[in-house]
């Protein structure tokens, strides 16, 4: 996993409440067996009519923010499904923060797992940063994840709350297997405890 | 520390293999189910790492979200992405030698339906699946949850999760259903209750008297809807219905090691003064048969309410249900039982076991479909196929007009070849509701298997408790 950089640019402004995995790729983009490539079918039911054309008005189609690296959204955003899929169309979309008043627990541990950083910021904070994302490239909103903060375009810095070990492996690419492959031996010796209280399982 | 304990803290106690001093936990997992959707690229992680799976007697894969659902299935799947993902779950589970079930086997259903019938599923264990219906297994009072892909790869490869612990919900349904009322709608009622992102950051433990009364299929259905109400896992304590319902299957405990289970599983029960971080009670009397009108499973109404408005709202649902009605096609105003339907699809890990058939073939007896109805049964596995078949029940389906598939996710999440048209209604046994789940401007009411059985023969949303065949 790539290391996670600080970000500064446009934001896409996705106020509507509820974003469930669906709309962020709809199931029949779930058959590939690959993680990438899925950014063209991000959000398409939304994206494009059922020809294929762009639906004109759709946020992630307009100039301003065909290349948006944030998406300021409205609560719990990535309801649903457990499909890894959601952040990987994200990811490779281009889209490296969400900013929400909160997430799904599912999709909030796979962003991390893909360096994407979902902020969860207090409803009033939200609201302004949604206000400076519907002003496009007049604008500019930058995170900085060492310290934890968002800050709008007038320069009004907000502190965020994250986990400091998903926080730890954001900042340094860093990948949980190999991680959790450095505690073998606490798992083997658990795990002979545990087979023999538990011979059934 | 309180010496207390809900039934979530055993499990989670008995289950931590490690703590950093960061708090970040490592939690040993039991059984790992798998499908074909959300595992190619785990098996993949390993097979670049040179990984194998730590544990493959306890991990469990079958196919079930691509699956075809029609007769002649046994000739392969038509299409090539569906194939090709299906080829590679059968060669994943060949190559690092899990147990499976492919389509061919009569075992073979939908995940949630196949651990629970094949005794996979025990009371006190951690299961995980990359799927978010894997809640279900909490009916047996495991603590059974969702993970992503990295998260399968990461079980498949240490047989452990990274994870923080969840803080404790209680939900309470005192007192005894009204005829009429199912799990479903009890599941569905306290979705509407707390919104969908009310058991964020929870552990929920659904308890009272019409918890009790249910079957261990009821309790299923309860506990498969945990995630719609953004809950990390949903659990029931388990009883004697649970030991019994566990009692000889294949794969459950016998001899002195069930002895031993058994000893383990009474003591999963909640402690007397454990605590609650937050408490939801409903009176069971107050649920009525309910359903959905909007594109969020908490858009729920008992079925004799009207379309809402959006000015019934308030902030960000305002927005959302002006798009949901306009998406739907309805009114505010309207009766629910004056909606119209297009097709009635009963099946899904929601309400696809064998006691939602005999539901909805008690309606069904004796009458046939509305015209022009599109109708499908989709048994939950082979194995619930083969028993409402041996009961007589696919001939109540088929002589009503009901299509007889083979076991598999169908339209729940349409995947297949089962899907919504544009603009066509269905009224679903299923558990989500989003714009397009049953196929791109589909329409979808999520009701229990009675309520859809009537539906299918009335032509509209149907009241079940005054339904009386003739409409
Ligand atoms: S039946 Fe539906 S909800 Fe259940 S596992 Fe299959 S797709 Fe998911």
């Amino acid at each position: 996993m790539e290391k996670f950089e600080n970000v500064s640019g446009v934001a896409a402004p996705m106020p509507l409440i509820n974003i469930d995995t669906d709309m962020i790729i709809p199931k029949q983009f779930l058959k590939t067996i690959k993680r990438t490539g899925l950014g063209v079918n991000l959000f398409d039911e939304m994206r494009y009519d059922s020809e294929g054309n762009e639906i004109a008005d759709f946020v992630l189609n307009q100039p301003a923010y065909r290349n948006a690296e944030i998406i300021v959204a409205g609560d719990n955003f990535g309801c649903g499904s457990s499909r890894e899929h959601a952040p990987w169309a994200l990811q490779d979309f281009g889209v490296k923060v969400v900013i929400s008043t909160s997430f799904a627990d599912i999709f909030y541990s796979n962003c991390f797992k893909n360096g994407i950083l979902p902020v969860v910021l207090p409803k009033e904070a939200v609201d302004a940063l949604m206000d400076d994302a519907q002003k496009g490239e007049n604008a500019r909103i930058a995170i900085d994840l060492e310290n934890q903060t968002v800050s709008a375009a007038d320069g009004e810095e907000y502190k965020f709350e994250v986990d400091a070990f998903k926080k730890h492996c954001l900042m340094n690419g860093l990948d949980d297997i190999g991680l959790t492959m450095q505690k073998v031996d606490a798992i083997d010796v658990f795990e002979a405890k545990y087979g023999e209280s538990m011979p059934w399982i | 520390m309180s010496a207390s304990k809900t039934i979530y803290d055993k499990i989670w106690d008995t289950h931590l293999a490690d703590e950093a001093d960061d708090g970040t936990c490592l939690l040993y997992i039991d059984r790992h189910l798998v499908h074909e959707v959300t595992s190619p690229q785990a098996f993949e992680g390993l097979r670049l790492a040179g990984r194998k799976v730590r544990a493959p007697e306890k991990t469990i894969a079958v196919p079930d979200h691509n699956v075809p659902t029609t007769l002649d299935r046994v000739n392969g799947i038509d299409n090539e992405e569906s194939r090709i993902q299906v080829e590679a779950l059968d060669k994943n589970a060949k190559d690092f030698g899990i147990h499976y079930y492919p389509v061919s086997d009569v075992r073979q259903g939908i995940v949630h339906i196949v651990g629970p019938e094949q005794g996979w599923t025990l009371p006190g264990m951690t299961v995980v699946c990359g799927d978010s219906h894997t809640a279900t297994h909490g009916a047996f009072g495991a603590l059974a949850h969702g993970i992503g892909t990295s998260e399968v790869e990461h079980v498949l490869a240490t047989q452990t999760l990274i994870q923080k612990k969840s803080k404790n919900m209680k939900v309470e349904i005192t007192g005894s259903l009204r005829p009429g009322v199912t799990a479903k709608d009890i599941t569905m009622t306290i979705i509407g209750e707390t919104g969908t992102a009310g058991g964020t950051g929870y552990v929920i433990e659904y308890c009272g008297q019409a918890i009790e009364e249910l079957s261990m299929e009821g309790r299923m259905t309860v506990c498969n809807m945990a995630i719609e109400g953004g809950a990390r896992a949903g659990l029931i304590a388990p009883d004697q219905k649970t030991f019994d319902y566990v009692k000889g299957r294949p794969h459950a405990p016998s001899g002195a090691d069930w002895d031993k289970a058994m000893a383990y599983w009474v003591t999963l029960f909640t402690d007397a003064d454990a605590h609650f971080d937050k408490v939801l009670t409903i009176k069971a009397e107050d649920i009525a048969p309910s359903v959905t009108w909007g594109t969020s499973p908490e858009d729920v109404l008992p079925i004799d309410a009207v379309v809402p408005a959006p000015s019934d709202f308030e902030d960000g649902k305002v927005d959302a249900v002006k798009r949901s009605l306009d998406y739907m096609g309805l009114k505010a105003g309207m009766k629910l039982t004056d909606v119209e339907i297009d097709t009635v699809f009963i099946g899904s890990c929601t309400n696809g076991r064998i006691e939602d058939l005999r539901a909805a073939a008690a309606v069904l007896k004796g009458h046939k479909i509305k015209d022009g109805m599109r109708a499908m049964v989709v048994p939950g596995s082979g194995l619930v196929r083969a028993q409402a078949e041996e009961e007589g029940l696919a001939d109540i389906f088929k002589d009503a007009g009901f299509e007889w598939r083979m076991a598999g996710c169908s339209m729940c999440l349409a995947m297949n070849p089962d899907q919504l048209a544009p603009g066509e209604r269905c009224a679903a046994t299923s558990n989500r509701n989003f714009e397009g789940r049953q196929g791109r401007g589909g329409r979808t009411h999520l009701l229990s298997p009675a309520m859809a059985a009537a539906a299918a023969i009335t032509g509209h949303l149907t009241d079940i408790r005054t339904f009386d065949g003739a409409a």
